[in-house]
């Protein structure tokens, strides 16, 4: 009948046969996708450890060594490469959540005219194929005449990270109790104590989440980067450009890096969560 | 202070929380957006200029003379879009009705791959895939394989990275609109005497239709407008619309052909974003992204 | 849910009322409006940014001083490093003075080149003193803009002693008006002989059929062009549209009958080296490279009929910074034991003839020293072909047009 813990939602009742197949068949199917999801980022990892006496990547398997781990850093084009692109990340991050933030609020509260041109607006710009993105800021930015560097990189990845920290914050506004903020306001809160010692804490957590998606999109972002860059190289444009010579394993010990941060900091998101829902049942 | 005055602040509040944001994005995206429209129009060449001579013919001639790479895009995208959700609805369908309290986790390690970055992921593709590397080499060896057996450089390997990079996108769509689907209905059917699988065939799949429509649009515009996969895996024939834009810009500097091309695909977009509204209303598309 | 009529109503019919019509018929005319205020501009061309004809400058030269920088950007592997240091650059700098900023940022000379336009078309310095560009479109581009700033040779006087034939008075510049050799090279056919099974002799061995699936071809459209003039016989500097036509027809063959793996930038040495292509359109230099780098079994043979001499140029760019200290960096690399350790590394077509008996005895590199590669025989010279010299940019428009579709199937 109603959902009991651990039987699952569709079967109340475990029996034999096909149903006990299906509880292994899925599973057993879901594992093997999420594996071939992981196997590039399993044998970056691993090849980060090979050697690579020319100093290009090979995939014979050369013997493990932690060399290009003591030193990530020896290819300075590569380096400065990755600094562009972590200090474009968290500007753009900063920004777009400064900007995005606001604008979800009031997307998601306020009823005005044009909201739903914002919404159409918003949800294009999240949908918008990189090419399509990248070749009209590099058209508009010819017919400025403005010139191709870190300052046209950081404004391209504002424009679409704003996008998606909109959307995501405001999916965390719209699930918001509001009957919590009138109870502040009938208490005697103005609109902006109101929103500060209610509303932010709350939504808070949306907003983390729409910082670091944006965070991770613009680190990663390659098309629409190559369009505007100019002469200045971040790291996936300086790893493509080296494809054609041959990748030196400190980008595997970069890529591995990143990766563990990024999961270090989804880990400890979902335990905040966790608490905090421990802290409020 | 007057009601009057408060009222205007009300109604001034969305405007000034939406003005920066928004006048951002409208800057930075539409108008863009609105001056390449513009570009396409115009003739000229790169020494003596170009100037706006509303030339719309360039849009029937550049669909005429790119045909092939239009329709080659359309497919590579298509098919991609179709094996991703195929993949990952099964997916998306365990963790909501049997993840338990592992959701959220399972979630996150569906988006770990998302953490490397994109050319990384199909430069190891390419490394994988090798014609003598870990997997074929190996197989070879063997003999399980001709030795003239290559993945790379094949139409297969374009669709192969294509796919890949899709699955975390189809899969949180569907996850997010199957874990909205009301469960009581569920239990209606089984209550009127419907089977396992006409539970799922007459209540799940068609509730999820929004969150499936949701994937298919945003995966589908993202494939069909790709270059990297192409340029990466891809041999002779397999050249992307997304291809022939970069080249037309940023080698040819033919920014009239290359600027219409771009706008034909934002047009496939709002085209299908416009299907979808209609079908579902805005605020739903929202919900799924 | 089954086909509700509603529902299929909603999603065909357009809910049209007369105000929306007014609202949307408003919008429409904004956009175009907007649009027809974009109009007034236009994107402005490249005519008549550059110096002005006439300018004085042998009093322009006389008047710049040296100020101890260098701002250079070059290719990538084009110079001797050591560690990550240049030794050739170091010696330099204790010699003059000159700190050099070393910057191996060109990948490509189509996009550099579209990098760079648009700030020389906005009478702006690009920040470097000295690039380095491979002589086609984009180089006879920037001399016919008047982007490029002559060169003085009374400050050169190595260059005018100790050149060879390959660096003097090429065809694209002929004086050396505005550019020296930094590097030549041959466009010839790398291959592994292992898996071809035969010696290569002839450019027509890239449409052998037993080769199917296995040709690395050029993705330059300036290279494969002239790979498919040469294998008809034709000289591509002597060609015409109607040549470029049916080399291109050839080409379409080749890649139709499956025979071509891939087109290929510089990346073709990898796939070369990987196994990917047995046989390939491969650049002198890269070949050498890799057979010092574990793959010593790759070959590369100058066609018989015909291989493609090329050379990457050394410029000043117009509204550069440090011409002086450029020019002094191009006088001390002509020095014939400099250029030898240079060349000792890079191992392409050496500018400076006598720096072969400095490499042979001075730094003991016999294989350098004896290299055909480097140091071309008068034999291999007169097989070596340049490139078609555009005369406009219609003429190059149709180049690009006929063999582009080609590469970009």
């Amino acid at each position: 009948m109603s959902a009991g813990a651990g039987t699952g939602v569709l079967g109340a009742r475990p029996t034999a046969g096909p149903r006990r197949l299906r509880r292994f068949v899925l599973p057993g199917y879901v594992i093997a996708v999420i594996a071939y999801t992981l196997v590039p980022i399993a044998v970056m990892i691993l090849y980060s450890f090979n050697k690579a006496p020319s100093g290009r990547l090979t995939f014979a398997w050369k013997g493990f060594t932690l060399d290009w781990y003591k030193h990530p850093f020896d290819i300075p084009d590569l380096t400065s490469a990755l600094v562009h692109s972590l200090e474009i990340a968290s500007l753009s991050t900063l920004i777009a959540t400064a900007l995005g933030v606001p604008a979800a609020l009031a997307l998601a509260r306020y009823r005005f005219r044009g909201r739903a041109l914002s919404d159409l607006v918003i949800l294009a710009d999240i949908a918008a194929p990189s090419v399509v993105v990248g070749a009209s800021l590099l058209g508009f930015f010819i017919y400025l005449g403005v010139p191709r560097g870190f300052a046209t990189i950081l404004i391209a990845h504002v424009a679409f990270n704003v996008a998606f920290v909109v959307v995501v914050v405001q999916a965390r506004v719209r699930d918001l109790d509001e009957s919590l903020v009138e109870a502040a306001k009938d208490l005697g809160a103005n609109p902006l104590v109101a929103f500060w010692k209610v509303t932010f804490p709350l939504v808070f957590p949306g907003i983390l989440a729409g910082a670091l998606l944006a965070f991770a999109l613009s680190i990663d972002d390659f098309i629409i980067t190559s369009f505007v860059a100019g002469q200045t190289l971040t790291f996936p444009l300086w790893v493509y450009g080296a494809v054609k010579v041959g990748i030196p394993p400190q980008v595997f010990v970069m890529g591995t890096l990143i990766f563990l941060a990024g999961v270090a900091i989804a880990i400890a998101n979902v335990v905040a969560q966790r608490r905090r829902g421990q802290a409020a049942a | 202070m007057s009601a009057r005055v408060a009222r205007l602040r009300r109604t001034a509040i969305p405007y000034v929380l939406e003005l920066p944001g928004g006048a951002w994005v409208v800057f930075f995206f539409v108008v863009p957006l609105a001056a390449i429209l513009s570009v396409s129009l115009m003739t000229g060449n790169s020494i003596d200029g170009y100037t706006l001579t509303w030339n719309f013919h360039i849009y029937p001639d550049v669909i005429d003379q790119y045909s092939t790479q239009f329709v080659r895009s359309f497919y590579y995208g298509l098919a991609s879009t179709a094996i991703a959700l195929v993949v990952m609805y099964p997916v998306a369908y365990w963790i909501a009705f049997h993840g338990g309290r592992h959701k959220s986790t399972l979630l996150l390690v569906i988006l770990l791959p998302f953490f490397v970055s994109f050319v990384i992921r199909i430069l190891t593709w390419q490394f994988i895939l090798a014609d003598q590397g870990i997997v074929l080499g190996t197989l070879k060896d063997i003999g399980l394989l001709p030795s003239g057996f290559h993945v790379l450089s094949t139409p297969a390997a374009v669709i192969a990275g294509l796919t890949y990079d899709a699955l975390p996108f189809m899969a949180l769509p569907i996850y997010v609109a199957l874990e909205n689907i009301d469960r009581t209905h569920i239990e209606a059917a089984a209550d009127l005497g419907a089977s396992r699988f006409e539970q799922f065939l007459r209540v799940v799949l068609p509730l999820s239709a929004p969150g499936v429509y949701a994937g298919i649009l945003l995966v589908a515009i993202t494939n069909i407008g790709d270059y990297v996969s192409a340029a990466i895996l891809g041999g002779p024939s397999t050249t992307m619309i997304g291809n022939i834009i970069q080249t037309q810009y940023v080698q040819n500097a033919n920014y009239p052909t290359a600027s219409a091309l771009a706008l034909i695909l934002m047009a496939a977009l709002l085209l299908g974003m416009w299907v979808y509204t209609r079908a579902f209303g805005t605020r739903t598309l929202q919900e799924y992204v | 849910m089954e086909a509700d009529p509603a529902f299929l109503r909603g999603l065909t019919q357009s809910r049209f009322s007369r105000r929306r019509f007014v609202r949307a018929g408003a919008t429409a005319a904004a956009v175009a409006g907007f649009g027809s205020a974009l109009s007034a501009c236009g994107i402005a061309g490249t005519r008549d940014t550059g110096a002005p004809a006439g300018f004085d400058w042998a009093s322009w030269w006389a008047r710049q001083q040296k100020h101890g920088v260098l701002d250079w950007a070059n290719w990538p592997l084009y110079i001797d490093t050591s560690h990550g240091s240049h030794p050739s650059l170091e010696l330099f700098t204790k010699q003059t003075g000159i700190q050099v900023n070393y910057k191996p940022v060109i990948q490509d000379n189509a996009s550099f080149f579209s990098q760079i336009s648009p700030v020389l078309q906005e009478k702006q310095g690009i920040g470097y003193d000295l690039i380095v560009i491979t002589d086609g479109w984009e180089l006879t581009q920037m001399i016919a803009n008047s982007w490029l700033i002559p060169l003085d040779h009374s400050r050169i006087p190595n260059f005018a002693r100790y050149a060879g034939p390959i660096a003097r008075h090429p065809v694209f510049d002929p004086k050396n008006r505005y550019t020296v050799t930094w590097q030549a090279g041959i466009t010839g056919i790398g291959y592994d002989p292992r898996m071809t099974g035969r010696e290569i002799t002839s450019v027509k061995d890239l449409w052998d059929p037993a080769f199917k699936g296995k040709v690395g071809m050029m993705s330059d459209n300036t290279e494969l062009g002239s790979v498919g003039m040469l294998a008809l016989g034709i000289d591509p500097a002597k060609s015409t549209p109607a040549d470029w036509k049916r080399a291109a027809t050839l080409l379409t063959k080749q890649r139709d009958e499956g025979i071509v793996r891939q087109y290929y930038d510089q990346s073709y040495i990898k796939a070369l080296e990987d196994g990917d292509t047995w046989i390939t359109q491969a650049w002198s230099g890269d070949i050498f490279q890799a057979n010092y780098s574990g793959f010593g079994h790759l070959k590369f043979v100058i066609p018989k009929e015909g291989g493609m001499l090329w050379h990457d140029n050394c410029m000043i760019p117009l509204h550069a910074q440090n011409p002086v200290d450029a020019l002094e960096w191009v006088d001390f690399y002509y020095q014939p034991k400099i250029e030898a350790m240079i060349e000792d590394w890079v191992n392409y077509l050496c500018p400076v003839p006598a720096a072969q008996p400095k490499i042979a005895n001075g730094l003991d590199d016999p294989s350098v020293a004896n290299s055909p590669l480097v140091f071309p025989s008068a034999a291999d010279m007169s097989r070596l072909r340049g490139y078609y010299d555009f005369k406009g940019i219609d003429d190059h428009d149709e180049w690009t047009s006929i063999f582009d579709p080609v590469i970009q199937s």
